[in-house]
């Protein structure tokens, strides 16, 4: 699914990642913590393209294509997405409009006709379900005037829509309270397949009880610097990073 | 003085041609028209009010006039069809500057109400016109209001006796139709007596591919409690010089709603001077301008709080691409004694390409303390922040640009209360930025 | 009208007020008294004459006429501006002299040697002590009373790090080149009527020169006083910031009363190089006239920066109390990429001052960055008036200008406008601006009240709490001038 080597990226003059690797196979679901200002957004950003990055060196393959030269709209076609922890309020645009322009540009991208209004209209209901978003959200411009826990549920129901083969979830769970989690982490435990794929960031293993990994990473300084089984989330929350750090040579 | 001599010898001698064609009511006015423009000339940039548009440049070229009122052969009944869905406006036409009024819509007014030529009407009525005619439009501050009057034939008359409430919408086209390049002097007056209501939209449409100078004043005059929804669309071409100067006054308790779209014109210059003459009147003035290639757009306003109590509020939106060049220069004005005033004023700008420019200019002049005033100004670009969320969605650069500008320009088009318009500006406005409507064709409207 | 319908509330608020206002208006001017001290006064009128013959008691080079004459031509062809929104009178300006020397030698006496010790008094009066050992600490001054510099402090102590800080007079002497390279590419006489004006018969005033990487050890400082009668002041003020240089710059000004106008038309001009920083702050209280609106100073004035370099930056600040009208831009050329620049103002206005002040940031370089924050506060029957223009360029990629005007209103008589005009040429800038007026609060006053505070004390926090952010721009021993010269102007105002 996705192949990462060595990869550096900087914002300004910034170096934030210093040689990535990782790779995901088809149906995993990988974690990847970390203390703050490690890099695991800087890393999701790179990912889909956000023009704010400069990558310096590496490279990234997904799905047999190289990722980083494709515009950040292209790399949503060929099905990636992220819920991004602080989703962008756009007045104005209504969610309706968002999404169907978001739909018929895939469908154009794969060579199929736009989609009609009656479908749209009915997969749009059938969508709002997985994550008990209400209509009236629905209606509204994007994520204007939604609160924290209705982003993140906007998040997810996004990406019920547009189907993405590999999903990054960049700290979904914060500023969430406990139902609002279980909404989200249920929507997304839905929507997995054996041939979808998903990246989970998050600090605590909260989320990670709820969205089982089948591999998880810590990122500390740009790098990986561990990887193991879902034991090791465990043991973060239980005995933060220092013992990682120690075993760096650090502390 | 070289633009205006044309004029000072084509009234010279057309004079009695243009008395033998109106009204007294409309002649007692001529001549003191015609001394204010002579004296005043066209004012040049270093005049605040026209800093931005060339006045003599426009007025320069040498255009054909229809001062002896030939027949225009035209049905505009036929050539427009309105196909607007529930808009069920009662449909009027001026073509050029004279009503048309050999064919008439089948919608019945309500009694008393009045919608018709002006010439006419003020044959019929001298001593209702005499109170209103030229009275706010002042022809000895103001060069092409001075123009205007002294050239007007004849033009539109709404008016809507005492506490009658126009429900439907009344719709005018003013279709511009010529073979020749034409100047046309529009004449429009507007009285609203207390208590009653009534909603206009007007329709700028040039029929042919001719250079047009249109010049346009309108006078409103609104009553105690009275209501005037006002809105104004202007969809002509290139070769367009339209110049508009409206004048609103308001008594005490009246309400005023007023939005100006400008989608498709040559160069643009709209005048909307307001006075609050009554106590507790509020308008809303709203307006906006989507230009590109080499369009001219400029909006001046003028809101005058006369009397404590009232209430203003203005948003112009302007988004700009190509050459475009436009200007919004508000000034609200707070005369002594016109305590408890709220004002607000707001103009925001897009300009998606280096050679667009655009002018700015919120004034507040203040004389009263115990105000509430302010404005706001920005010049910017889209939200990159946005536009990378949507990207990521799958959504391409150019089709996100395209929904946030038109997001940012519905803020206007959201404030339009009559509802078929509202929902057919929706249309013409993404249609309009996917450059689909690359000119005018006749009225997008209605046809 | 209001208090008729609401008779208690109104008049309550009303008589509050009216004492506040009686108290402004009482308020008298500190620095009104004259010196006596012979001075030598041209004869009155200007004409070509009068050009060189100010020269020549300057004994000035030639290229130093020429300049003075070629803006003379130009003054005779232009008219009074009367854009602003003041009610300026079309001055009589054969009725002026334009110069008054007060350090001159009686006809006959000798040659004087050391200052007038009536002038030494007068600074001192002011709050200026010209002798070094009485200074304020860290401050070096340069006095000037009606057309020539009476004392610079300091000079010594600056040359040693080769800052040269002078009057104008002693630069065209001493540093003719320098001057020659600068003067007038900033404001060219061109540029207005009374630049013009200036430009023909400027006396006296500072100049500096900050040399490549100096950071100048104290703040420099100018003292400008009118004294003789029926004179104009035309001062004009050179400073130019080297590369990687700093410096901080003061101005101060008193006039005595006097029942006719007094002109004042200044000139300061600013060049900043690479990554060089220049700070201008000014506390204006020139005489205002009194309160039926008799006499005071004609504060015309063309203040403007060059930010030349890359990275330079100037910060214009202002309080502005003082003048019966008051015209005044002081203004930023952002010509150098990555440049910044700010005007931090307060003006305020009593009795029937009028002030039309502002700033004009134009942006020319890349990602140029510029920030207007603006304070008017008028009371009495006087008219304060912002006017600014943000211009972006074709080529000033980035740019991003920030401007906030707000004005409080004391009292019903007075009035407070706001003129910006903003042009941009550019898809890549930002331009934001915003503005509010409205009297103080009475729910802050009641506040103030119900804690025991007076209503002319909680006035006077108020405004002060309105002007901070600009005050705080200022040196410190400027700003507890400044602080006090606000209360002063308008105890007690409003309610």
């Amino acid at each position: 699914m996705l192949t990462v080597k060595d990869l550096h990226a900087k914002i300004g003059d910034k170096e934030i990642l210093r040689g990535i690797n990782l790779t995901i196979n088809d149906g995993e679901t990988h974690a990847i913590m970390g203390p703050n200002g490690s890099g695991k957004s800087t890393l999701s950003a790179v990912l889909v393209g956000n023009p704010l990055y400069e990558v310096t060196g590496g490279e990234v393959v997904f799905n047999g294509k190289s990722l980083l030269e494709m515009k950040p709209e292209d790399r949503a076609h060929e099905g990636l997405f992220l819920s991004f922890q602080y989703p962008v309020e756009i007045p104005g645009v209504s969610m309706t409009n968002f999404m169907r322009a978001a739909i018929n540009e895939k469908r154009k991208y794969e060579g199929k006709e736009p989609m009609g209004a009656g479908d749209f209209i009915k997969l749009m209901r059938e969508k709002r379900k997985i994550v008990e978003l209400d209509q009236k959200l629905a209606n509204r411009s994007v994520n204007e005037g939604f609160s924290g826990g209705e982003k993140k549920r906007n998040e997810i129901f996004q990406m019920a829509m547009l189907e993405p083969k590999l999903s990054i979830l960049d700290e979904t769970d914060s500023g969430l309270d406990v139902d609002a989690m279980r909404i989200v982490a249920e929507g997304v435990n839905k929507l997995r397949t054996p041939e979808s794929s998903c990246i989970v960031i998050t600090h605590y293993d909260r989320l990670l009880d709820m969205i089982k990994p089948d591999v998880v990473h810590v990122l500390y300084k740009g790098r990986i610097v561990k990887t193991a089984g879902p034991e090791l989330a465990r043991e973060i929350q239980q005995r933060g990073y220092d013992w990682i750090k120690a075993e760096l040579g650090e502390v | 003085m070289q633009s205006e001599q044309q004029y000072i010898d084509l009234y010279n001698n057309s004079r009695r041609m243009l008395f033998g064609h109106s009204a007294d009511a409309m002649n007692a006015v001529r001549d003191r028209a015609f001394d204010d423009f002579s004296r005043l000339g066209f004012p040049t940039r270093k005049v605040e009010r026209y800093k931005y548009t060339d006045m003599e440049a426009l007025f320069a070229p040498d255009y054909g006039l229809n001062i002896n009122r030939l027949d225009i052969p035209v049905n505009p009944y036929d050539a427009f069809r309105c196909d607007v869905p529930n808009l069920s406006t009662s449909l009027y036409f001026i073509v050029n500057d004279a009503f048309y009024s050999k064919t008439q819509p089948k919608s019945h007014l309500p009694e008393g109400v009045v919608v018709g030529s002006l010439n006419d009407f003020a044959g019929k009525h001298p001593e209702l016109i005499a109170g209103y005619y030229a009275r706010i439009a002042r022809t000895d501050e103001d060069a092409v209001t001075a123009l205007n009057t002294m050239l007007a034939q004849d033009g539109l008359v709404v008016y809507v006796p005492k506490n009658v409430v126009v429900d439907r919408a009344v719709q005018v086209i003013n279709i511009l139709r010529s073979d020749v390049d034409l100047m046309v002097n529009r004449r429009v007056l507007i009285i609203v007596e207390d208590g009653a209501e009534i909603k206009l939209l007007f329709c700028d449409h040039a029929a042919d591919d001719r250079r047009f100078l249109a010049t346009q004043v309108i006078e409103a005059y609104v009553g105690n409690n009275a209501g005037l929804d006002l809105y104004c669309l202007e969809e002509t071409h290139a070769k367009n010089v339209r110049v508009s100067n409206l004048y609103i006054e308001q008594q005490a308790g009246s309400r005023v709603n007023h939005n100006i779209i400008t989608l498709h014109n040559g160069v643009t210059r709209n005048r909307t001077d307001l006075v609050m003459a009554g106590e507790g009147a509020e308008c809303r003035l709203n307006g906006c301008v989507i230009a590109d290639k080499r369009q001219h757009v400029d909006n001046n306003t003028l809101i005058d709080h006369r009397v404590p109590h009232c209430t203003s509020n203005q948003l112009y939106k302007y988004v700009l691409d190509g050459e475009a060049k436009a200007a919004f220069a508000g000034r609200v004005l707070v005369r002594p004694g016109a305590q408890k005033t709220i004002s607000e004023m707001r103009n925001q700008n897009i300009c998606a390409t280096r050679d667009a420019h655009i002018y700015t200019q919120p004034m507040l002049e203040i004389y009263a303390d115990d105000v509430k005033c302010a404005h706001g100004s920005t010049v910017g670009q889209l939200n990159d922040a946005a536009l990378f969320y949507m990207r990521q969605r799958g959504i391409s650069l150019k089709e996100a640009k395209l929904l946030l500008e038109f997001a940012f320009i519905n803020e206007v088009i959201d404030s339009i209360q009559l509802a078929p318009l509202r929902d057919r500006l929706h249309l013409l406005v993404e249609k309009r930025f996917r450059g689909e409507l690359s000119k005018c064709e006749g009225c997008k409207l209605c046809r | 009208m209001e208090e008729n319908n609401d008779n208690n509330k109104g008049t309550n608020a009303d008589t509050r007020q009216n004492e506040f206002v009686r108290k402004v208006a009482e308020q008298k001017y500190e620095f009104g008294f004259t010196t006596d001290v012979h001075t030598e006064i041209i004869e009155k009128g200007l004409n070509e004459d009068v050009v060189r013959l100010i020269s020549r008691k300057k004994n000035e080079p030639d290229w130093m006429l020429d300049f003075r004459l070629k803006a003379f031509a130009y003054w005779k062809t232009q008219t009074q501006p009367t854009w602003g929104h003041v009610r300026l009178p079309e001055i009589d300006y054969q009725s002026i002299s334009y110069y008054a020397d007060p350090l001159a030698k009686k006809a006959g006496g000798e040659e004087k040697k050391e200052i007038d010790p009536e002038l030494m008094k007068t600074f001192d009066k002011l709050g200026i002590p010209l002798e070094e050992r009485l200074a304020l600490s860290g401050v070096a001054v340069d006095a000037i009373m009606d057309s020539v510099s009476v004392k610079t402090t300091f000079k010594e102590k600056l040359a040693e790090k080769g800052i040269i800080f002078c009057s104008i007079g002693d630069a065209i002497q001493q540093h003719p080149d320098l001057v020659r390279e600068y003067l007038g590419t900033v404001v060219p006489y061109r540029d207005n009527f009374y630049a013009a004006l200036n430009s023909a018969v400027f006396s006296d005033g500072s100049f500096v020169y900050i040399p490549k990487g100096v950071r100048c050890p104290m703040e420099l400082s100018s003292y400008f006083r009118i004294n003789a009668r029926n004179t104009g002041q035309f001062e004009r003020t050179l400073i130019v910031a080297d590369d990687d240089s700093y410096v901080s710059y003061l101005e101060g000004c008193t006039a005595p009363m006097r029942d006719e106008n007094q002109l004042h038309a200044a000139i300061v001009e600013i060049v900043v190089k690479d990554r060089a920083e220049v700070k201008y702050s000014t506390v204006q209280n020139w005489y205002p006239g009194d309160e039926n609106g008799r006499g005071g100073v004609y504060n015309l004035v063309t203040k403007r920066g060059e930010l030349r370099g890359e990275g330079s930056k100037l910060s214009w600040t202002q309080v502005e109390t003082g003048s019966a009208i008051t015209w005044k831009y002081p203004s930023c050329v952002l010509r150098g990429d990555n440049s910044v620049a700010e005007f931090y103002s307060v003006a305020v206005t009593n009795h029937y001052q009028e002030a039309d002040t502002g700033t004009k940031m134009i942006h020319l370089g890349r990602n140029t960055k510029s920030t207007i924050i603006s304070k008017g506060i008028s009371a009495g029957k006087s008219q304060n008036s912002y006017r600014g223009l943000v211009r972006v360029g074709a080529k000033a990629d980035n740019a991003r200008n920030y401007s906030s005007c707000d004005s409080l209103l004391l009292g019903s008589d007075c009035g407070a406008h706001t003129f910006p005009y903003m042009d941009v040429h550019n898809d890549t800038a930002i331009v934001e601006h915003e503005a509010t007026t409205s009297k103080i609060s009475e729910d802050q006053l009641f506040y103030c009240n119900q804690r025991g505070i007076p209503t002319e004390q909680a006035v006077g926090l108020i405004v002060n709490g309105y002007a901070k952010e600009v005050l705080n721009k200022l040196p410190m021993e400027f700003a507890v001038e400044a602080q006090k010269l606000l209360s002063v102007s308008l105890e007690g105002t409003v309610g």
